[in-house]
């Protein structure tokens, strides 16, 4: 059974792409057969995070509206078995996206692939209400900052009132809290919103609590998703999340600071 | 403990401690107030503006810009609040 699920955020720049990413190649080091596609018509990006831009030819935008066939579009990762990238246009815009279109292109690669990601653009546009129309799933990216948490929620609402699930009246869609850029430093000193404010605001089960890394941006850097990076406590991080996704049970990491006491302190300066 | 810790130590508790209460707070206000617009539920708050002030009116003669409904919602309750400003002369009347 094929599972639709978007990432979405409204917010820019909280990390949905890098979240899409991550979740997919995890996904598909599961050994799941994994399509994650670009919504973000004229401002692609997935291509150069999955580190796969020198290699698109056709796009999402050719096979909706050119008469391109699905498998000329499609990347074939080379890192990890079973993992697909679908880019979009860089040159379109999101009127390019057709409603019709979009349903022909996740219905063909429903009956392919196990998972299809929808990496969804900013704001609350077309090509935001595309990525998350037809999906089963939403893992919603949310940062601990009051804006982010704002338009979270709005997101929450559209996805229970605007999908195909809402408007046909099907159960509602499943939907997952990721909270990312956690810096546990902040949170410890009351300075940034903490996991469980956030839960108690938007009141949906928690995926993942991915850590602050400064080895994010490394890999966005070489083009490589995050959980390619075994030294990266993000990646560890999303590997969790993508290990609940397939309904195991993993305890959150990352979320208590590590004890402040002595032989801890005198550990770290020995290291 | 760095030197810097140390030197906060003394200094008391930053401007910046503790807003992230501030910004849960914030935040549960604002969301009470535009759940209602943007989650399709009716919003109540005008219908019941009105009705409130036609209420009072019965009594006393009010203007109607000296009327106010709030609603705020903290971690485990909510509050409605209504604000009406009497003027002196109808006070002393009902007194």
């Amino acid at each position: 059974m094929s599972q639709v699920i978007v990432v979405t955020s409204g917010k820019g720049g909280v990390g949905k792409t890098t979240s899409a990413a991550a979740v997919a190649t995890g996904l598909a080091m599961k050994g799941k057969k994994v399509c994650v596609i670009d919504f973000d018509v004229g401002l692609r990006n997935l291509d150069l995070i999955m580190g796969v831009e020198r290699r698109v030819v056709f796009d999402f935008i050719n096979v909706i509206n050119d008469g391109i066939r699905l498998h000329q579009a499609l990347i074939k990762d080379k890192r990890v078995e079973g993992l697909y990238i679908l880019p979009t246009s860089q040159t379109r815009d999101k009127d390019a996206l057709s409603r019709e279109g979009v349903e022909r292109v996740i219905e063909e690669l429903r009956q392919e692939f196990d998972y299809v990601i929808c990496d969804s653009p900013a704001g609350i546009e077309k090509g935001a209400y595309m990525a998350l129309y037809f999906a089963d799933e939403a893992i919603v990216v949310t940062n601990p900052e009051v804006s982010s948490v704002r338009d979270s929620d709005r997101i929450l609402g559209i996805l229970n009132s605007k999908s195909r699930r809402a408007e046909r009246g099907e159960p509602p869609m499943k939907q997952h809290l990721l909270l990312t850029r956690y810096d546990l430093d902040r949170v410890a000193k009351g300075e940034m919103l903490k996991l469980e404010d956030v839960l108690e605001i938007l009141a949906i089960p928690v995926l993942g609590v991915i850590p602050q890394d400064d080895m994010v941006l490394q890999c966005s850097n070489l083009g490589l998703p995050v959980v390619l990076e075994p030294k990266s406590t993000a990646g560890q991080a999303y590997m969790d999340a993508v290990r609940r996704l397939l309904g195991e049970t993993v305890e959150l990491r990352f979320t208590t600071p590590p004890k402040k006491s002595f032989v801890n302190w005198l550990l770290r300066r020995t290291a | 403990m760095r030197l810097k810790d140390l030197f906060a130590l003394f200094r008391g508790p930053s401007r910046t401690e503790g807003s992230a209460s501030a910004a849960k707070q914030r935040l549960q206000v604002i969301l009470a107030v535009e759940r209602p617009l943007t989650r399709g539920q009716p919003d109540f708050l005008p219908l019941l503006q009105r009705e409130i002030l036609e209420v009072i009116r019965k009594y006393v003669p009010i203007d109607e810009r000296k009327i106010k409904v709030e609603v705020e919602r903290e971690a485990d309750m909510s509050m409605l609040a209504v604000s009406v400003e009497l003027p002196n002369a109808a006070l002393s009347r009902v007194i």
